[in-house]
């Protein structure tokens, strides 16, 4: 055989090999320790050509798949183009930050996305202030800035016995670091009224969409972001500017805002008018969101590919300050082990954290709880059924935002699934 | 829009003190405020007062923000057809895909909470419905409609749900006055503040 056939056979062989490694590495991430195959180090099979695309603003793997899904059962957007609520996909997960383009999006009604010159764009702070102020973009940014990071939830992010997925369940929730100014800066440079103790926030967009937010709140941590996971926030989160209001309930959040009005009442805005309750109880849990965390792997719809080893992982949140401890039951509920917190919690942001596990290959249901640091304790479903029950009257349904515990039932064959009946 | 009150804010610096004294004598001339706050960065403009009033379309429960202009129940049932309404929210204000704007048949003596969720009638407030017509609707023309149609399709829209009779006109006077039936029917939200509980012995 001449020399030119035998590397002709060699080259044959190497590509069957690489071949292989490439369907192979899309369900066994663990090639090396693959016993059946002749062991081949691996090696890439295709290279990325490079493109201006890629020099200019970096892109994802194609093997990367993970993306945002319409929530709720309405289509986003729908024929007319309009955006409403977008999940994110949790389940994907790694760490404590949502990319900017998987961030959750809700929107009061449909929406079109305000298509926003950043240098058109205007905030005026004016009311029950000594000093009226129109701010450009230019001159927020000049203004003393803070970068945090918080999460926003919306407040009908709950999970229901027909979702299969972490997306479906608890996917109207992200985190990201934001930047911008405090608008207690931008207030005390207004110059508040004593008297005054409410404000309005409203956005550019058609509807107008604007909410009532206490005093107490605008002046504590409240912040006019024009900067999100170090760069502009994104479109659909309100560019070139939006409101947070860390660890309230999502629509506090205006996005692409353009007025601050200080005011002495309770305006009673549309959006306040959904907050509209005569139950004291009900408008108390109204706009705070309460201690919650779920477990992202395993999660519903995941196959674990046998007993073994695996690090649980998820995130616990709270709308009332840092996550101070998070626990894991792997018995339904009946025992409960402190996690590992993993980094540092900051208030009102996405924690992530773990917890060593064998699985013995036994049915099992697995549980995360979460604890803040003024003690608030995230509920089961059943103590929190229990609270909405009345004599004589089983509540089915958590009112208002439902931080309840998540289940999730691991079956002998190693899928994963919602465990809320 | 209302007086500029005296501001009892403590957050001002001596230097901002000595600064509003000097300038107290020219300030004492022409205005009553003689304490306003004197701003920190001095980034930003000052906006006029037209321009103020052409951007705040928020109004409150007292109407202060209400423009002139008025409108009828007659006028506000043929806008209701010629501005598209119905196509939304159906003919006679259900049955359509955007929200119901008739209150459900409750019986004799309802309670107003049995009405449903429909803003005309639920809103403790009057200025509610005016504010959300004219910043939100009709969808896909927010904002174009005038003072004069937004004051007729908010008194239909009362009078569809009995909340005014036949014939009533509204204006920026007489519409904050109208009593909604759940006037005082509803809570407050509690006091915020930072670092505390949803509900105090909330057990989570």
């Amino acid at each position: 055989m001449s020399q030119k056939k035998t590397d002709r056979r060699e080259f044959l062989k190497r590509s069957a090999a690489l071949a292989g490694a490439v369907g192979l590495g899309a369900a066994k991430p663990a090639l090396g320790q693959d016993h059946e195959h002749t062991p081949v180090a691996p090696e890439p099979g295709a290279f990325i050509r490079g493109s201006d695309e890629m020099t200019a603003y970096g892109s994802r793997s194609r093997f990367v798949n993970s993306v945002r899904i319409p929530h709720g059962g309405r289509e986003s957007p729908d024929a007319f183009g309009l955006d409403f609520h977008i999940a994110t996909p949790l389940q994907d997960s790694v760490g404590e930050i949502t990319p900017s383009s998987l961030h959750y999006m809700g929107t009061t009604r449909g929406s079109f996305v305000p298509d926003i010159d950043p240098d058109e764009h205007r905030l005026m702070v004016h009311g029950m202030v000594d000093n009226p102020i129109v701010f450009s973009m230019e001159d927020l940014k000049r203004m003393p800035s803070v970068t945090r990071k918080h999460f926003i939830e919306c407040a009908g992010n709950r999970s229901r016995s027909s979702h299969t997925t972490i997306q479906e369940t608890h996917g109207m929730t992200s985190n990201a670091e934001w930047t911008g100014v405090l608008l207690s800066t931008v207030l005390k440079e207004a110059g508040v009224h004593a008297d005054a103790d409410w404000v309005v926030a409203e956005g550019v967009e058609e509807v107008k969409g604007a909410s009532s937010i206490p005093m107490a709140k605008a002046m504590d941590d409240c912040l006019l972001c024009y900067g999100m996971n170090g760069e502009p926030v994104r479109p659909q989160q309100g560019f070139p500017l939006r409101l947070l209001a860390p660890g309230f309930e999502g629509i506090f959040n205006v996005k692409w805002l353009r007025r601050i009005k200080v005011v002495d009442e309770y305006y009673m805005t549309y959006n306040d008018f959904g907050h509209l309750t005569r139950d004291p109880v009900n408008a108390a849990l109204g706009y705070q969101i309460g201690p919650k965390s779920v477990i992202t792997y395993p999660s519903g719809g995941q196959q674990l590919p046998g007993a073994g080893f695996y690090e649980i992982g998820g995130l616990a949140w709270s709308g009332g300050g840092r996550v101070s401890r998070v626990e894991i039951s792997t018995d339904g509920g009946r025992s409960w082990t402190d996690a590992d917190i993993r980094g540092t919690a900051e208030p009102m942001a996405h924690t992530r954290f773990s917890y060593e596990w064998t699985w013995d290959g036994s049915e099992c249901e697995l549980q995360s709880r979460c604890i803040d640091e003024i003690g608030q304790i995230q509920p089961s479903r059943q103590q929190a059924l229990d609270f909405w029950s009345t004599d004589g009257e089983r509540a089915t349904f958590v009112k208002g935002q439902d931080n309840s515990i998540q289940p999730w039932r691991v079956a002998r064959d190693g899928s994963v699934h919602n465990a809320i009946s | 829009m209302r007086l500029a009150k005296p501001s009892t804010n403590k957050r001002g610096t001596a230097l901002k003190t000595v600064r509003a004294l000097l300038l107290l004598p020219l300030l004492v001339i022409g205005v009553v405020s003689v304490q306003a706050q004197s701003p920190t960065y001095g980034v930003g403009r000052t906006p006029t007062e037209n321009e103020i009033r052409l951007w705040d379309i928020a109004i409150g429960p007292r109407g202060e923000e209400l423009p002139a202009g008025s409108g009828s129940v007659d006028m506000g049932s043929e806008l209701y057809l010629s501005k598209g309404c119905a196509g939304c929210h159906g003919t006679t204000g259900s049955g359509g895909m955007a929200p119901r704007l008739i209150k459900r048949d409750a019986g004799p003596n309802a309670d107003p909470w049995d009405y449903g969720r429909v803003l005309p009638i639920r809103s403790p407030y009057a200025t509610t419905v005016w504010d959300f017509i004219n910043r939100a609707m009709p969808l896909g023309a927010e904002g174009t409609l005038t003072a004069d149609e937004v004051y007729s399709l908010t008194a239909y829209l009362f009078f569809l749900n009995d909340v005014v009779e036949d014939g009533t006109e509204l204006n920026e006077k007489t519409l904050p006055q109208i009593q909604m039936p759940n006037r005082s029917n509803w809570v407050q939200v509690p006091d915020w503040l930072p670092g505390q509980p949803r509900l105090e012995g909330y057990p989570y």
